[in-house]
């Protein structure tokens, strides 16, 4: 608030979003099981007791011995395809959150900054966007483009950036006026500092605050659009392909579909009580997905 | 807060009205319906640019092992994808505009006697209109019951009932809740099948049965997400300063929910509504795929699997067609609904 702010970020006390998350038992939850899940995705390949690719029995048999969970349709190994199909599913949606941030945040921060033509031009564009169906827009990138891991990434973040320069840009257009800014800009800053060094530290807390919805949405359309088969290619071991791959023998061994299926809920599950658990802390939630 | 909004928007109505010559409703209809328009005219152009894109022709693609230069020629010229991209965009825009969607690359190219997009997308875009008119028919009594109730009784035990479940369901994907509801319908209590194939030409109400889980998927995450909002308005609504100043009136509970607080928790609804839509449009895509049903959503995973990218256009300009359409009626109707809304459209 004050106009005689020194540094960057010295206007503010120092925000800890890990403290946020644990302060209520709904984050606390959520956080464990996402470290779990997570866990279980990096650890997991080590773990497997056979191989992911090569048939170890008889297609859509029943867990027995050496198989805890039951073969495949080809008569792989579910639990070790369900231990080593996490990480694709988490690394994409990583990458593709990721990306999200990196393009939205660039383009609130110019439209919010520069204003001029550059605002009514880029919200424009975020508008059309957000008149397409989100996994319509991932069918169309597939099309154009192929199923591939950069595919599949670009295109959720062509989904997700629109609601993300969105917050960005309310947010910029409220900070750009306070004292510290307008100080950074009379000491003939740059326009990069100014926005890098005033600006974003300063917006933080809303960005965040969007980050569990990001990352939710990014692993649904990711493993929507592996489950479609559109995706990753087989034999790769995915949580969203092993449940489409699967169907066939829901009757003989429904654990095949059941453990790839409820992995992933319990996944969106902690993400979102993560998020949550932030968002009920500091400030409210963004609009649109 | 509300009361000031009513006091002040009654006398400044007529003014406007006066003042700008023009009816403001009507101005506002035209103007919401030709921003709409040319929404849609922007997205067939980022859909039909979209599907171009690829270097490789699409008689090609589809043709594949079989693709002599002859055959290419053949196939070229039966679906009229010579010339450039922007001189086919516009044959495309004005054949789309009569109902003509072209010819179904895959089908032509299999040679088989009915290859046009139009003849073919008619049978699943029924298909998916009476899924989804079903699900709506649920949808909007099942959101704005759960939804009040839950507002009504904000941090009670019958809110936490309702509002935990929603808060799991509207969070996980649809091929998710669709298959753990195959496996405890089917798998454990053998009540429905597990699949909802229709053979050609059959109506999908001649087997009702085969609906319901697909039903129930669209539903678990639709309402979830619907109620959640549903329950802040009306716990919102129900702290504002008329309420309670009915209530100090002696006026009875049941009266000031009914007459004050449903009315005006009933208009931001229609916007939970129509978003609850929209999410159909691309949600029906998934279910129809997890249970087999012969929808729209198949027909345009089939058609994206298969390269076919004529016929991807012509449903995914229908599907996005249909969502800025929920869009254009849910503002047209909260305008008609709320009057108050009216004065601040200048």
């Amino acid at each position: 608030m004050s106009t005689v702010a020194i540094g960057p970020g010295s206007a503010r006390p120092r925000r800890r979003p890990l403290r946020a998350v644990t302060s209520d038992w709904g984050g606390r939850i959520g956080l464990t099981l996402l470290i779990l899940i997570v866990a279980l995705a990096v650890l997991g390949p080590a773990f497997a007791p056979h191989s992911t690719t090569v048939p170890v029995g008889i297609p859509g048999e029943g867990s027995n011995g050496s198989a805890a969970l039951g073969l495949d349709f080809l008569g792989r190994d579910v639990l070790s395809r369900v231990l080593s199909g996490g990480r694709s599913t988490l690394l994409l949606a990583a990458a593709a959150t990721g990306l999200t941030y990196l393009v939205g945040i660039t383009i609130g921060l110019v439209a919010g900054y520069v204003r001029s033509i550059a605002d009514p031009l880029l919200m424009r564009t975020v508008d059309i966007f957000l008149s397409f169906p989100a996994l319509l827009v991932m069918l169309l990138f597939v099309t154009a483009f192929g199923g591939g891991r950069g595919v599949l990434v670009g295109a959720a973040a062509l989904v997700l950036f629109p609601g993300v320069a969105r917050i960005v840009r309310t947010a910029t257009l409220e900070v750009s006026t306070r004292g510290y800014v307008e100080a950074a800009i009379a000491r003939g800053e740059r326009t990069f500092a100014v926005l890098t060094r005033e600006i974003l530290p300063n917006i933080l807390t809303p960005i965040i605050a969007d980050l569990g919805i990001r990352f939710s949405w990014s692993i649904i359309l990711i493993a929507s659009v592996n489950y479609l088969g559109l995706g990753l290619k087989p034999p790769t071991a995915d949580w969203g392909l092993m449940i489409s791959e699967n169907r066939e023998i829901i009757s003989t061994n429904p654990m095949a579909l059941l453990a790839p299926a409820l992995i992933l809920a319990i996944l969106i599950i902690a993400v979102n009580l993560t998020g949550d658990a932030y968002l009920r802390q500091r400030g409210r939630s963004g609009s649109g997905r | 807060m509300a009361s000031e909004v009513a006091g002040t928007a009654v006398p400044q109505a007529p003014r406007q009205l006066l003042a700008r010559g023009a009816h403001p409703v009507r101005a506002f209809v035209v103007r919401r319906v030709a921003t709409g328009l040319l929404t849609l005219l922007v997205v067939s152009i980022l859909i039909f640019f979209a599907t171009n894109i690829l270097p490789g022709n699409v008689a090609v693609v589809v043709l594949g092992k079989n693709a002599t230069p002859e055959h290419v020629q053949r196939l070229d010229a039966a679906l009229h994808i010579n010339g450039s991209v922007v001189s086919r965009y516009f044959r495309w825009l004005g054949d789309a505009l009569q109902g003509n969607f072209g010819r179904s690359a895959v089908a032509e190219a299999e040679g088989r006697s009915n290859s046009s997009v139009s003849g073919t997308i008619g049978d699943p875009l029924r298909n998916s209109f009476a899924l989804a008119i079903i699900t709506t028919l649920l949808l909007i009594p099942l959101t704005m019951v759960l939804g009040s109730l839950a507002g009504i009784r904000a941090g009670r035990r019958l809110d936490h009932a309702i509002s935990l479940p929603a808060l799991v369901l509207s969070g996980l994907p649809e091929f998710v809740t669709g298959t753990l509801l195959i496996y405890v319908f089917f798998n454990l209590l053998h009540w429905l099948p597990p699949v909802a194939l229709l053979s050609p030409g059959e109506s999908p109400l001649s087997n009702p049965e085969a609906l319901v889980l697909p039903v129930l998927t669209l539903l678990a995450v639709a309402v979830g997400a619907g109620v959640r909002q549903v329950r802040a308005g009306m716990a919102e609504v129900l702290q504002q300063d008329y309420v309670q100043f009915a209530r100090l009136n002696g006026i009875s509970e049941r009266k000031v929910l009914s007459r004050y607080a449903l009315r005006n928790a009933l208009a931001p609804s229609v916007q939970i509504i129509a978003q609850n839509l929209q999410y159909l449009v691309g949600g029906i895509i998934i279910v129809e795929s997890v249970f087999a049903y012969p929808g729209i959503g198949t027909y345009l995973v089939n058609a994206v699997t298969s390269r076919d990218v004529i016929a991807v256009q012509a449903a995914s300009v229908i599907l996005a067609a249909l969502y800025i359409l929920i869009n254009l009626l849910a503002d047209l109707i909260v305008v008609f609904l709320v009057p108050k809304l009216r004065t601040g459209m200048s």
